[in-house]
């Protein structure tokens, strides 16, 4: 009898709990979120950085990812163990990975990492304590530290070669050679030379470049008497250009013959500068046109009205999309490091021409180091090319 | 025989050193005529757009972007129709958006173009959006905000302090939003990806005029950038993914007519060079 | 001594500049950003030098009646115009915005989209299949301008998909296109450190006007 008491007793016990498990699984929406949901969290300085930075890594357990992390994750900061806790941030449920900056240096930060979903909170997982500080050195940055002393050292080598007498081979470049015919060509006309140095800023070096070829031409054209035009784009660069001209005027022997209102400033405005530009084209009908610096869009549309004019043209720019451009419109044209070559070519200074001999060994390397990479990723050992990868 | 030959010979030679101006013509003609009379071609879009989509589609609402938009009234039949429809796509999914104009002839109209896309999907302003405006020297300034937008901007365009703007609690630089998604015609691009992507490990995504994009695959290859639209047509390809045509969708006629006509020019202009040099012997 | 002091300051920023970017420390980092910075004055200071040579220029040709002086007498008006309305009535003020929205910005769109007209007239008289090598770059050229547009798919939408216009277009675009630029681009590298280098050095000195002698 007891037990049959016993067993009904626990028949309606096992029944009411099945209801009740049942009812409750159909009525309770509520998601039933881990009570760890994350795990393993580890916080570490930002590497190589200006300081300020912390970052915290974690892992979330199976169940989270089989359901779809529906939730969010959010980051509560304190700098006491006891708190009080901050918002920080909110991730998607997903995230695996937080930066935290805007931090003090060398201050003890703690962290609780709270999992939400649809408004039910896990319990705060206390992640630990991490103290953000700034390096001295770069890590990341090992291998252009080595390739620029490399470098460096290779060129102070043929500059030092260069100085005790040796004598470089130098390639012609038709561009550079051809700067003095067509000075020539404008003395003839009695026509002036444009002289376009781009709309580059003076600290870009196809500027810097810009300025050597405009030594060499103003040079030539007050020798020839022969006027020279340049309009700028940048008003540093307007004032480097006065001095050039100035100079090279004073070194030929005839400072009278120049005039600051020859080398002025337009504006610091693309098409508007363009247009200014085709209008002393069209107007000035200038036998010779050089462009020589950075260009972008405006490039073809200066060179067409150039070739429509009749103007010989010569350009020179590194910017690869507009080489194309001048190619079809000019005469000649100075590609990439052709241009920044011109100094050394113009001066003929065995110093010069070293740095260029530099820049050569420097592709070999460079070729050597690409062959090298492709082998070894063909055969499986990526870390050699992984190891380039700058931060 | 020579007779006969003499005005072939005139006419190639005629035809090479044609009066530049007949081009421009049948340019401006070819422009002009899909514009009243809209063909509809088909836009395939390439993976190159569909990668800025798949990411910006897999984020969810509260999430930030940074698009900073830096187009001028140039280059702004190019680029408006690409930064609408990336501003709807983030807008309609209750994306937030912080906003940069560095290029100075372009401030008021990325301002505009922000107000006019957030109003059409009621979007609020320090909520949903952010417009940091301008500073000169872009590259300094993409440098400061790796460290934390209040550096070279302690107030937005509207003269607001950051901190005072709900959206921008607790968002201090690039590692605070999910992508970058530069909108760029200037040089300054390559400072996004040296900068923002190199120094600071953001991830990019770029849109640019179509002539730039070539520049670019070689950052799109070495994974410096996750995805490329290129002008008119990327745009197109954008808004063919949203699913809201726009400009850039019937500018394709236009697009596809004129490069046509162009290498019908480059066929005839060869074609004539030939026959000419053939003629002389 | 006026050449020396620069090319002192230069040698002494260069070096270290060039291993700043190896200190990421917060110091190293705000006196890069200060130096940033002191570029950002200059540079704004120097506009002032600029418009002053603008002014300069444009107010001889009106004094000396030069050709087109009428042109000068609109370039010093607008000047002064829309930086009185920009200075006096702010950014947001109607007729500043008037000017820019239906002044400025038809007449620099214009001018961009001068580059159709221009592309199609330079086109024509440039790409021809005089050598092999020019041959395959008008083809490549050819391949591209139609395979990036939707009548690429139409032209070529049946041909096997290696075949069609669009996917030769994009192999061009990754492989060629990739392999040329970053060639190109390691040279500009290697030219533009060799150029600093120089100015560092003390060998290129043009930058200080003449030859730098």
């Amino acid at each position: 009898m007891r037990l049959a008491i016993g067993l009904a007793a626990s028949l309606f016990l096992l029944s009411v709990t099945a209801v009740a498990e049942i009812s409750g699984a159909a009525l309770d929406t509520t998601p039933a979120i881990p009570s760890n949901p994350i795990k393993n969290c580890r916080i570490t300085d930002k590497p190589n950085d200006v300081g300020g930075a912390l970052t915290l890594e974690w892992e979330l357990v199976p169940s989270i990812s089989a359901a779809g992390y529906a939730g969010e994750i959010a980051i509560y900061r304190s700098t006491a163990a006891e708190g009080p806790y901050e918002l920080a941030a909110t991730l998607p449920g997903n995230a695996l990975r937080y930066e935290d900056s805007g931090l003090k240096d060398h201050v003890c930060y703690y962290y609780r990492l709270i999992y939400i979903e649809e408004g039910i909170e896990s319990a705060a997982f206390e992640a630990g304590s991490g103290v953000a500080a700034g390096q001295w050195f770069h890590t990341g940055r090992i291998p252009i530290l080595i390739l620029m002393l490399l470098f460096s050292a290779t060129a102070v080598f043929f500059i030092k070669r260069a100085r005790s007498g040796y004598t470089f081979k130098v390639r012609p470049i038709a561009g550079i050679n051809a700067v003095d015919e067509a000075i020539g060509r404008a003395t003839e006309m009695g026509r002036p030379i444009l002289y376009v140095p781009g709309l580059g800023t003076a600290a870009d070096v196809a500027t810097i470049a810009a300025f050597t070829i405009l030594a060499r031409v103003a040079r030539k054209t007050a020798e020839y008497n022969t006027r020279v035009i340049v309009p700028n784009y940048d008003p540093v660069v307007m004032t480097v250009c006065q001095e050039v001209v100035r100079e090279a005027y004073s070194a030929a022997g005839k400072p009278d013959l120049y005039d600051p209102k020859d080398v002025f400033y337009v504006t610091q405005d693309q098409f508007p500068y363009t247009a200014a530009v085709n209008g002393i084209i069209l107007r000035e009908k200038t036998a010779t046109n050089f462009y020589m610096g950075m260009f972008y869009a405006e490039s073809l549309v200066l060179a067409e009205t150039g070739f429509v004019a009749g103007s010989i043209q010569i350009a020179g720019t590194d910017q690869l999309v507009q080489i194309p451009f001048f190619v079809c419109a000019c005469d000649f044209v100075l590609m990439g490091e052709e241009l920044y070559a011109a100094s050394a070519y113009l001066s003929k200074e065995p110093q010069q021409l070293g740095t260029l001999k530099a820049q050569d060994w420097g592709k070999v390397t460079i070729a050597a180091l690409i062959i090298i990479g492709t082998i070894f990723a063909t055969f499986g050992w990526k870390s050699f090319a992984a190891w380039f990868n700058v931060g | 025989m020579n007779q006969q030959q003499m005005p072939s010979e005139g006419f190639w030679s005629r035809l090479i050193n044609i009066d530049r101006r007949w081009i421009y013509l049948v340019i401006g003609i070819v422009v002009f005529i899909p514009i009243l009379f809209p063909i509809g071609l088909p836009v395939q879009v390439t993976k190159e757009v569909q990668n800025v989509y798949d990411r910006i589609d897999s984020l969810k609402a509260g999430s930030i972007i940074m698009i900073p938009m830096e187009y001028d009234p140039a280059t702004m039949a190019e680029l408006q129709p690409m930064a609408y429809a990336i501003l709807r796509h983030c807008f309609s999914k209750g994306i937030k958006v912080i906003s940069t104009a560095l290029q100075i002839e372009g401030v008021t109209i990325i301002k505009n173009d922000l107000e006019l896309i957030a109003a059409e999907y009621g979007r609020k302003y320090g909520e949903d959006y952010v417009f940091l405006g301008y500073k000169p020297y872009p590259g300094i300034v993409i440098l400061n905000m790796g460290e934390d937008f209040r550096k070279p901007f302690p107030r937005d365009y509207y003269g607001n302090l950051l901190d005072s703007l709900p959206m921008m609690a607790g968002v201090y630089n690039y590692s605070s939003c999910a992508m970058i998604v530069n909108i760029n015609a200037t040089s300054g691009v390559d400072y996004w990806i040296n900068y923002a992507h190199t120094r600071y490990g953001a991830p990019l995504a770029i849109g640019v005029t179509a002539v730039m994009a070539t520049d670019y695959y070689a950052f799109l290859s070495s994974n410096q950038i996750f995805g490329l639209i290129g002008g008119l047509k990327g745009a197109a390809e954008y808004e063919k993914l949203i699913n809201h045509p726009g400009l850039a969708m019937r500018a394709m006629d236009v697009q596809s007519i004129a490069h046509s006509v162009i290498v019908i020019f480059i066929i005839v202009g060869n074609i004539a060079y030939f026959s000419s040099r053939k003629k002389k012997g | 001594m006026k050449r020396e002091i620069p090319l002192l300051i230069v040698l002494v920023f260069g070096v270290f500049m060039a291993f700043q970017y190896f200190v990421p420390h917060r110091i190293s980092s705000n006196i890069y950003q200060e130096f940033n910075n002191w570029t950002i004055i200059i540079g704004i200071f120097t506009m002032v030098i600029g418009i002053a040579s603008l002014l300069s220029v444009h107010y001889s040709k009106i004094r000396f009646r030069k050709e087109g002086w009428g042109y000068s007498f609109v370039t010093i008006i607008s000047l002064i115009g829309m930086a009185g309305l920009g200075l006096f009535g702010g950014m947001e003020n109607d007729l500043f915005i008037h000017f820019y929205r239906f002044g400025l910005s038809p007449v620099t769109a214009t001018m961009f989209a001068l580059l159709a007209f221009f592309i199609a007239s330079a086109a024509y008289r440039a790409f021809r299949a005089r050598t092999v090598l020019s041959t395959l770059l008008l083809l490549a050229a050819v391949i591209v301008m139609l395979g990036r547009v939707p009548i690429g798919e139409i032209i070529s939408g049946w041909l096997p998909e290696p075949l069609q216009l669009s996917k030769i277009s994009e192999f061009l675009l990754y492989v060629p296109n990739t392999a040329a630029k970053r060639t190109i681009y390691i040279g500009v590298g290697l030219g533009v450190a060799a150029v600093s280098l120089k100015i560092i050095l003390g060998i290129e000195r043009t930058w200080l006007g003449g030859d730098g002698k």
